[in-house]
């Protein structure tokens, strides 16, 4: 049996150094209620684990003097609960954040193991795909930016190359007037995984949307970005005609698998009804922050 | 097999153990540290038995590696009761029987703990949405949520 090496750095270029040299052993730690869940079922052996715990921007929440967040890969969403503004700014990721699981998760679970974990059905990714979000990574070649419905390619699979690291999630300022809202279906009241999610981001004026973004989760082998259904949003005044339209554009992009969570027919259908659901919570929510 | 040594607070007192790097923190409290009262029951963070504080914030020991306990403050269900006082969360869980077999009890302690310390004043279901992580196989959770309700009214009025 191989020995677990456990390492905790201090600064992203020594996580970065030890996680390339370890190659395809290494596995890292963020909240651990994915790897440690992996580790014990023996689906997963690592021989090195990299807690990034340690290295201050992958926990720091941070809010610019432009009002646009940047959140630490690793900041779990009770932290992101906790904080006296991100929910006021961004109640639809927060919202779908505190999803995942149950509080004691929540304690541990961040964002940016959500999405590294790559499931189709990751609560927050649907909702950070919807705010427009970026994600920081760092590797071996240095630092780049991804956009969050890049990094998802297939079910447990993201586009991070080896050795890089996720760092942090930016979003971008809040015009006024915008806001953005998260449902799922699952057929029980909590702590389940989603059948369907949807993650809706909008800006209105007078009304008028005049910005859309839509993300749709666990109806395809990764998280999508429905840019037919922001197109059928956006010029309108989110009337019966307009939502008909995105909600026929969400069903449309489903390629969903058939479980005994849902079958083809039933999230193809859901992915319509929770579109108009959460368009008009986002609505609502917009029209509050003026 | 290298054992690493964790310095780390529990319950207020500082604390060191051995362990290996994959053990979990419930191994750890359960195994060199002697604290017995956090349970295990599912080890994948389903169920809540084994409920503690890392940094006053709520999360399961079983899915916490033992070796990140280094610097950081525990607390167990072991620190709840000062000396011979009972919480009064645990004083009311006795007078109302909310447990039977007990092993989910010292999760739904902490966790209970863990939310009124956030909020004195929870209504019936933020206290079943704070405890949807904690199973119980025996009561049908209504005598646990009500002993947490009536127990948050108790301490209010204090």
């Amino acid at each position: 049996m191989t020995e677990l090496r456990y390492l905790a750095p201090n600064t992203l270029d020594e996580a970065v150094g030890a996680f390339a040299a370890a190659g395809s052993a290494a596995r890292i730690l963020a909240g651990g209620t994915d790897l440690l869940v992996q580790m014990r079922s023996g689906a997963l052996k690592p021989g090195v684990i990299v807690d990034i715990k340690k290295i201050p921007e992958m926990t720091a929440i941070e809010q610019g003097a432009d009002g646009g967040f940047r959140v630490g890969a690793a900041a779990s969403g009770m932290a992101l609960a906790e904080h006296r503004s991100f929910g006021k700014v961004w109640p639809g990721v927060l919202e779908a954040i505190n999803l995942i699981g149950s509080k004691q998760v929540q304690g541990r679970a961040s964002a940016g193991g959500n999405l590294c974990n790559g499931s189709p059905a990751g609560d927050s990714v649907p909702a950070l795909v919807a705010a427009g979000a970026i994600v920081t990574v760092q590797g071996p070649n240095g630092r780049r930016e991804i956009k969050v419905e890049d990094v998802p390619t297939a079910p447990g699979r993201t586009s991070l190359k080896p050795g890089e690291i996720m760092v942090s999630f930016t979003l971008p300022p809040r015009a006024a007037g915008s806001s953005d809202a998260y449902l799922r279906m699952i057929p029980r009241t909590e702590m389940d995984i989603a059948v369907v999610g949807v993650g809706v981001n909008l800006t209105l004026k007078d009304g008028v949307v005049t910005a859309a973004r839509v993300g749709l989760g666990a109806v395809a082998p990764t998280v999508l970005l429905v840019q037919d259904a922001a197109r059928a949003l956006i010029g309108s005044k989110l009337d019966d005609a307009a939502l008909a339209k995105a909600a026929a554009a969400c069903s449309a992009a489903c390629r969903p698998i058939d479980d005994k969570r849902g079958t083809i027919a039933y999230r193809t259908k859901v992915a319509g009804v929770l579109l108009r659901r959460t368009a008009a919570i986002a609505a609502q929510r917009a029209a509050q922050n003026k | 097999m290298s054992k690493v040594h964790v310095t780390t607070t529990i319950n207020g007192e500082p604390m060191e153990f051995l362990c290996e790097p994959s053990d979990t923190m419930l191994d750890a409290l359960r195994g060199p540290l002697g604290l017995t009262g956090s349970k295990e029951g599912c080890s994948s963070g389903d169920c809540g038995a084994c409920s503690i504080t890392l940094d006053d914030r709520l999360i399961c020991s079983c899915l916490m590696l033992a070796v990140e306990a280094e610097g950081h403050r525990i607390g167990t269900i072991e620190g709840m009761a000062k000396g011979e006082h009972l919480h009064p969360l645990q004083q009311k869980f006795l007078e109302e029987a909310a447990l039977q077999c007990g092993i989910c009890t010292s999760g739904m302690l902490v966790a209970s703990e863990a939310l009124l310390k956030k909020n004195p004043d929870p209504s019936e279901e933020e206290v079943r949405f704070w405890l949807a992580g904690n199973l119980c196989r025996c009561t049908g959770y209504d005598k646990i949520v009500r002993a947490v309700m009536e127990t948050a009214q108790d301490m209010r009025a204090q």
